[in-house]
């Protein structure tokens, strides 16, 4: 079976400019053969949105460095499951603090990602991560 | 003779990837690049001073600023009683990029990764008991930097201080922002407009106040090596004499209130080297590019921040050994002041406890070490000097290219210097993920154990109690008298005039930093980046 490419949306909602992280993961999965769209900064939670519909991405990365990250993740979130019905896979970036993290995820973030993470470690979670949801849908 | 074993094939300094020798001798630096200038004379290479820190020690600043005026009032207070000689200002992103806390893109933001400023009267409150007479601020503010300059000003007169007698300093370096950061509004040449306006304002009327902090250490946090830290800012200071000149002001009416600010980190020689190769290179580009005459103007003052970068999520008291290094190679390196990163910055904004123990770090230095003793104690070192020159060169030929481009601006809208760091900080990456490059407690000597730490938290009521004094405001002040001014902001914006007098004129009339930049939205439009991969 030929699997097609892996498509990420990696995306900075809010006014925060630190975009390093965000550009670096992007670049990292683009050489591990996934396409990756960089949307870049500023974005609004329904611009993300629209985006990752038009895009028909299967992974939508966030990353915000201002400590705004528990209302930017989650609208963006919510935008676009008003729109579209797809299982995708949300990951997190960031200054997040620990206990954060099980907020994000139960708002549908399903892995986040902090400073010093290696490459290798995201690229394996979103690949796991798309396996269970190709796994929803036989089921 | 028999082969000396090494434990590598090969060393390096760690982001230039310089090759380093075992050992160094009076051979290694040729006779013609001895510089056996001293502290205080041309080019500057050992200080800008003849006694260093034996006259003064550095400034302690930490950058500083979260929530509303009150709780950073009461931060500021507490850092002054502790000792500290200098405040530098956080702003949130809202007042950083010209909205109102009320702004739908700020509502996420408010008082978050700075204060919340929205006008003269959260200025007024946030210097409340602080004389501003006899402290020295320094305000991280770009775009906005001229607004929030004459808010300052407006509450020092407020306070009874005259504009002449302020100390301080606003970052107003766009053209870093371009590159890092990313808080820009208007057009690179809309921002040089606004850049040069605040610079010829304070040759005239501040002579105590630092028109400009030419930026490297953004550019070295998105990823920059340190030689290219030191050349891309160096271009930048270039690009700002250039357009100050041609604004028709005498190179020495302005240039010696430029001042710098650079990162340090861990790598201990590679830093210092960097220092006395920046002085040494920025003297002969004032002396020998812009002809200045007085000689300060050749000399290179600078802030410097230990590496955010260079703080680990992972074991994170960790963090307090790396800024300890880091900032001793600011110290070695003459710097004029200096911020120390809390241990914690990699998991939150810091506690209150972290900030009390950087600042500890700055003061064990300073009092227990004996490195204030003397100037420039690594000075003759045969490493430290060839260090010096090799970096040097390392940073002249970046110049080199970027002057064939046409300049700093020009590469910037080229997509050139973006290009450069992002490359470097992917090599970075790539090469702490090989473990060619150890980080201890990353990537080497991982433990599962956790260390709880105590966080900063702000929480929900701070937007809610901002918003409160908005609005408040709005509806107690003179709004036919803010419109007017506003109209007056438009009209000089779309002038040659310097912008500073009706900035100041506003400020007073409590007029918000939303609808200043929004008047200046309406002349100047708004700058969409350039898509950068």
């Amino acid at each position: 079976m030929v699997r097609k490419k892996i498509r990420v949306l990696i995306a900075k909602p809010g006014l925060d400019g630190h975009d390093r992280g965000a550009i670096v993961v992007a670049q990292g999965l683009r050489d591990a053969g996934m396409e990756v769209i960089y949307m870049g900064l500023r974005l609004s939670p329904e611009q993300i949105a629209e985006a990752a519909i038009q895009e028909d991405v299967d992974v939508i990365g966030l990353s915000c460095l201002s400590g705004g990250h528990l209302s930017l993740f989650s609208k963006t979130i919510d935008s676009f499951k008003e729109r579209s019905n797809k299982k995708v896979v949300f990951i997190g970036g960031g200054i997040i603090p620990k206990k954060d993290i099980g907020v994000l995820k139960a708002a549908g973030i399903a892995g986040t990602f902090g400073p010093g993470t290696p490459i290798n470690e995201i690229i394996s979670f979103i690949k796991a991560e798309l396996e269970k949801v190709s796994d929803d849908k036989e089921d | 003779m028999a082969e000396i074993k090494e434990r590598k094939k090969e060393f390096k300094t760690a982001v230039d990837g310089i090759v380093v020798e075992r050992v160094y001798s009076p051979g290694s630096i040729s006779e013609g690049e001895i510089d056996t200038s001293l502290p205080g004379e041309y080019p500057f290479t050992r200080n800008i001073m003849p006694a260093g820190y034996r006259t003064r020690l550095w400034t302690m600043r930490q950058y500083a600023g979260f929530a509303t005026v009150e709780e950073t009032n009461r931060r500021y207070k507490y850092l002054y009683k502790q000792g500290q000689t200098g405040f530098s200002v956080a702003f949130h992103l809202p007042t950083q990029m010209g909205y109102d806390s009320d702004h739908p893109l700020a509502l996420p933001e408010i008082g978050r990764v700075g204060v919340a400023i929205d006008s003269l009267q959260d200025m007024e409150d946030l210097w409340s008991g602080i004389p501003l007479g006899e402290v020295s601020t320094s305000m991280t503010i770009n775009t906005t930097a001229s607004i929030i300059l004459a808010m300052y000003i407006a509450a020092a007169e407020k306070q009874g201080v005259a504009q002449s007698n302020l100390m301080g300093t606003v970052q107003n370096d766009l053209l870093k922002e371009y590159v890092a950061r990313n808080t820009y509004v208007f057009s690179p040449e809309h921002s040089m407009r606004l850049t040069t306006d605040i610079c010829s304002y304070c040759a005239q009327n501040m002579p105590k106040w630092n028109s400009i902090s030419i930026s490297g250490y953004h550019m070295r946090e998105a990823g920059a090596t340190a030689i290219q830290e030191a050349a891309f800012s160096l271009c930048n200071g270039i690009a700002y004499v250039q357009a100050m000149i041609a604004r028709g002001m005498n190179v020495d009416s302005f240039a010696p209130r430029f001042s710098f600010f650079f990162a340090a980190f861990t790598n201990l020689f590679e830093e210092v080297a960097k220092f006395r190769a920046l002085r040494r290179l920025w003297a002969k580009i004032m002396k020998e590019r812009f002809h200045a005459k007085n000689e300060r103007s050749m000399m290179l003052k600078f802030h410097v921040q230990t590496g955010g970068c260079t703080l680990a999520e992972q074991q994170p008291l960790n963090n307090v050994v790396r800024v300890t290094i880091q900032a001793l190679a600011a110290i070695l390196g003459s710097c004029q002041s200096l911020h120390t990163n809390s241990y914690d910055e990699a998991l939150a904004l810091p506690s209150e406890e972290a900030v009390q123990l950087a600042l500890r770090t700055q003061q064990v230095l300073a009092y227990e070490s004996g490195v204030a003793d003397t100037v420039d104690p690594m000075g003759g070192s045969y490493y430290m000097e060839w260090l010096t020159s090799k970096i040097e060169e390392g940073v002249q030929k970046y110049i080199a290219t970027i002057d064939k481009m046409g300049g700093a601006l020009e590469a910037i809208k080229k997509g050139y210097i973006q290009r450069e760091i992002r490359r470097s900080a992917y090599n970075h990456q790539r090469a702490v993920d090989t473990g060619e490059q150890v980080v201890v407690g990353v990537n080497q000597y991982t433990s599962e154990e956790q260390t709880p730490l105590e966080l900063l938290e702000i929480d929900e009521s701070v937007a809610r109690k901002q918003l409160e004094r908005l609005n408040k405001l709005k509806s107690r002040r003179d709004s036919d008298k803010v419109h007017q001014l506003l109209d007056k902001v438009r009209q000089i914006a779309s002038s040659e005039e310097n912008i500073m007098p009706v900035l100041i004129e506003a400020a007073k009339a409590y007029a918000t930093v939303g609808e200043i930049t929004d008047a200046l939205r309406d002349v100047f439009g708004e700058y969409k980046e350039p898509s950068v991969l």
